[in-house]
């Protein structure tokens, strides 16, 4: 089942084999804290993403907008190696964090995942009560010793995912009872709950209704803060309110990176263009 | 005419319903200006005339058949004369059985009398009359419920919802149907069960220690012990069943596990197939294995330890079993957890749990309720296994928690209760219903626990 799901995703993606085109923009930042460069995605002997080369600087928020198909989530799952679980997923290239290449044989990727959390498209609480959903994962990565030291942490992450007030009352039941969008900000406080420092979010909102997606748009305007945030979005609305820097994908290819507001008030390229003003995609 | 006759001109009326139906239907549409003119689609029509073409004919004719034999007998017994009328009611229906095997071409009792030649020929021309009467009234209850309908049919008539209406009461049939026969077979077995609670007190049967169920058939015989205490068969069944489930819930489990998370869709593709070939095996071969491989080799591994071991034991046959039901659990398990959604792996994991903190914590109790239920499955395929018990462990009931000691189950003794010639006054033979009765009971219980248990921790995915 779930490798039929699998085969589906990689179809989309593939892509003719072409020359990959150049990015326009600044792609680097004076303070990286992910420095990503010539990364090539291949599922079998289809490449998915070419030549794909990127700085996300700490403490901002990158939005990759793009048509569908273009690659920007395949490229977001490469940032904390979740393609890993793709069975025919190859990918090229460095992606440094912390001055080491994460793909790097000596890399560990249990403790890399705990550093660069992820959030995903449709909210995916664990059958577990509100409480275990944050405690879980700080307890397997033994940073939580005693009870009250999950105490603490469930009741700061929630705090910091603006869910506390709504559930304090209720952390003994179900993750699935809550509303869609308190599900989705309980997934944010069980990613904040080991202490990431890089967020990775792909269309946090598309499955919730405008008033949950203000909800958490304010939520990530409050963690870029404490945390690096990298964020897909269809919504290029989502882009421009949310995000610093922002770079818009088309067909595997990186097309252009810069400030937010020059992407959407002047676009160098006629894709970028195209595709910010509705003609395209 | 034969009932299968009158059941296939039946089935063709009812066709020839179906097409004069929608005919009608169709020439209405084209008169009204279209289709969308009728309240339902031309077929809808069609099927309803089927239906009351079939359906009341077909009920008269099944309550008709269910009553005809007693209506017969009692018009063939009014016919005799006095005399035969007279007789006392016993063997009046030694009578009556004789008669009616005269019809049958059976043997008879006795000699054959003109009386009951007579009376016999009576019973054909009846039954023959019968048959003409049902025929009749059948068929013109087809037509007149066809024609009918045929009349009613107008662009308003709702054929559409009177067709769902029946479908769903069809469907509430079928379903019944297996509530019915569970109901059936409680009552069957409750009513001998009764009658042996009769001869024996129910106390003694549920709480008794001792099993040995020979009874004198004649007043000189010697052997004959008559105890009926359960508890030794049914510890014996629960020693057996929970060595089985001690074999098989970890390994069927640890196989689901590996199969679904670990092994590549190469392997997968073949490991599942050949384990589920496991179920395919003959319990009887199971049981020539534990008899003749498994139980030998437990009592010599025994010898060379210096502990005595029989030469059937409840270990021999309850390892065997387990292997057997390895399969249930791991199959339904590995289903189970092959549609926990992608989405909890993906969550695990990008929060840096590794594979097995993720299948521990996240997977197995997403898919407790389907595990249970496997579980469930294969408990009850041990308890009502009997072939490998019969040839492995025996049929002597000890009262033992010692695996390596010969014990006996509830499915064997009901087997070796019933087998052979019986006498159905005797409590050596109802014994095998009350244990029917409380075997039922048990695993109803045993169902409940599970249902209720699977409902608490039932978890909504979406």
């Amino acid at each position: 089942m779930q490798e039929v799901l699998n085969k589906k995703n990689v179809e989309k993606r593939i892509l003719a084999p072409r020359e990959s085109r150049d990015t326009i923009g600044r792609i680097n930042v004076s303070n990286p804290r992910m420095i990503c460069r010539d990364v090539n995605v291949y599922y079998g002997d289809k490449q998915a993403i070419r030549n794909v080369s990127i700085d996300i600087g700490c403490n901002e928020v990158l939005a990759m907008i793009g048509p569908s198909g273009c690659g920007k989530s395949t490229f977001l799952r490469c940032l904390n190696r979740m393609n890993d679980t793709i069975d025919n997923c190859r990918v090229t290239g460095e992606i440094l964090f912390d001055d080491k290449d994460i793909y790097d044989s000596s890399i560990d990727v249990v403790p890399l995942r705990a550093q660069i959390g992820m959030v995903f498209q449709k909210p995916n609480p664990f059958p577990k009560t509100i409480y275990e959903n944050v405690a879980w994962a700080p307890r397997i990565h033994g940073i939580i010793e005693s009870k009250s030291d999950a105490d603490e942490i469930v009741e700061t992450s929630l705090q910091k995912a603006g869910l506390w007030g709504e559930v304090k009352d209720r952390l003994d039941q179900p993750g699935n009872g809550l509303s869609g969008g308190q599900q989705q900000r309980l997934c944010i406080a069980r990613a904040i709950a080991v202490s990431p420092e890089v967020i990775l979010m792909d269309e946090p909102c598309s499955a919730l209704d405008p008033i949950a997606t203000a909800k958490i748009e304010d939520l990530i305007e409050e963690l870029r803060t404490q945390y690096t945030i990298a964020i897909v979005t269809h919504s290029m609305q989502q882009a421009s309110r949310v995000s610093q820097r922002t770079a818009f994908f088309h067909l595997g290819d990186l097309i252009e990176v810069g400030a937010t507001e020059a992407i959407f008030t002047k676009p160098s390229h006629q894709l970028t263009e195209d595709y910010i003003t509705g003609r395209y995609g | 005419m034969s009932p299968l006759l009158l059941f296939l001109l039946l089935l063709l009326l009812s066709v020839t319903g179906f097409f004069i139906g929608r005919r009608k239907a169709v020439s209405l549409a084209k008169k009204a200006g279209g289709t969308s003119r009728l309240h339902s689609l031309p077929v809808y029509y069609g099927t309803l005339t089927a239906f009351w073409c079939c359906l009341p004919a077909f009920f008269m004719f099944l309550i008709w058949l269910s009553f005809e034999q007693s209506i017969i007998t009692w018009l063939m017994v009014a016919d005799l004369p006095e005399q035969a009328r007279a007789l006392p009611p016993a063997r009046l229906n030694v009578l009556i059985s004789d008669i009616q095997g005269l019809v049958n071409g059976n043997i008879v009792s006795g000699e054959v009398t003109p009386l009951m030649r007579s009376a016999a020929e009576h019973y054909i021309s009846l039954k023959g009359i019968s048959q003409m009467i049902t025929s009749v009234m059948v068929l013109v209850v087809a037509i007149a419920g066809m024609l009918m309908v045929h009349r009613q049919i107008k662009p308003e008539l709702r054929a559409r919802n009177q067709v769902e209406k029946v479908v769903m009461g069809l469907l509430v049939v079928c379903s019944t149907i297996a509530i019915f026969t569970t109901v059936g077979i409680v009552l069957s077995i409750l009513y001998e069960a009764v009658r042996f609670f009769q001869q024996i007190p129910v106390t003694d049967f549920l709480f008794g220690l001792e099993w040995s169920p020979q009874m004198a058939i004649r007043e000189d015989q010697v052997g004959s012990s008559g105890a009926f205490g359960a508890v030794p068969v049914f510890a014996g069944t629960i020693l057996i069943s929970a060595i089985a489930m001690f074999i098989a819930a970890p390994i069927g489990l640890m196989s689901a596990i590996f199969l679904s998370e670990y092994a590549d869709r190469r392997l997968r593709s073949v490991v599942k197939p050949l384990l589920e070939i496991l179920a395919g095996v003959p319990t009887v071969v199971y049981g020539f294995f534990a008899a003749l491989v498994v139980a030998p080799l437990i009592r010599n591994s025994g010898a060379q330890f210096g502990i005595d071991v029989s030469s059937e034991s409840a270990l021999a046959a309850g390892l065997v079993m387990g292997v057997m039901i390895i399969p249930f659990v791991s199959s339904l398990s590995d289903d189970v957890i092959n549609a926990v959604p992608q989405s909890l792996r993906d969550g695990a994991y990008s929060v840096g749990a590794t594979r097995s903190e993720t299948i521990k914590d996240v997977l197995v109790p997403a898919a407790l309720p389907g595990i249970v239920g496997g579980l469930l499955l294969a408990v009850s395929r041990a308890i009502g296994e009997t072939m490998i018990v019969v040839m492995a462990a025996g049929l002597s009931a000890n009262l033992t928690a010692n695996p390596l000691q010969a014990v006996t189950t509830v499915t064997v003794q009901i087997v070796t209760l019933l087998v052979g010639d019986q006498e159905f006054d005797s409590p050596k033979t109802l014994a095998a219903f009350a244990l029917g009765l409380v075997l039922f009971i048990g695993t109803l219980l045993l169902n409940i626990i599970a249902l209720t248990f699977v409902r608490k921790y039932r978890e909504r995915y979406d």
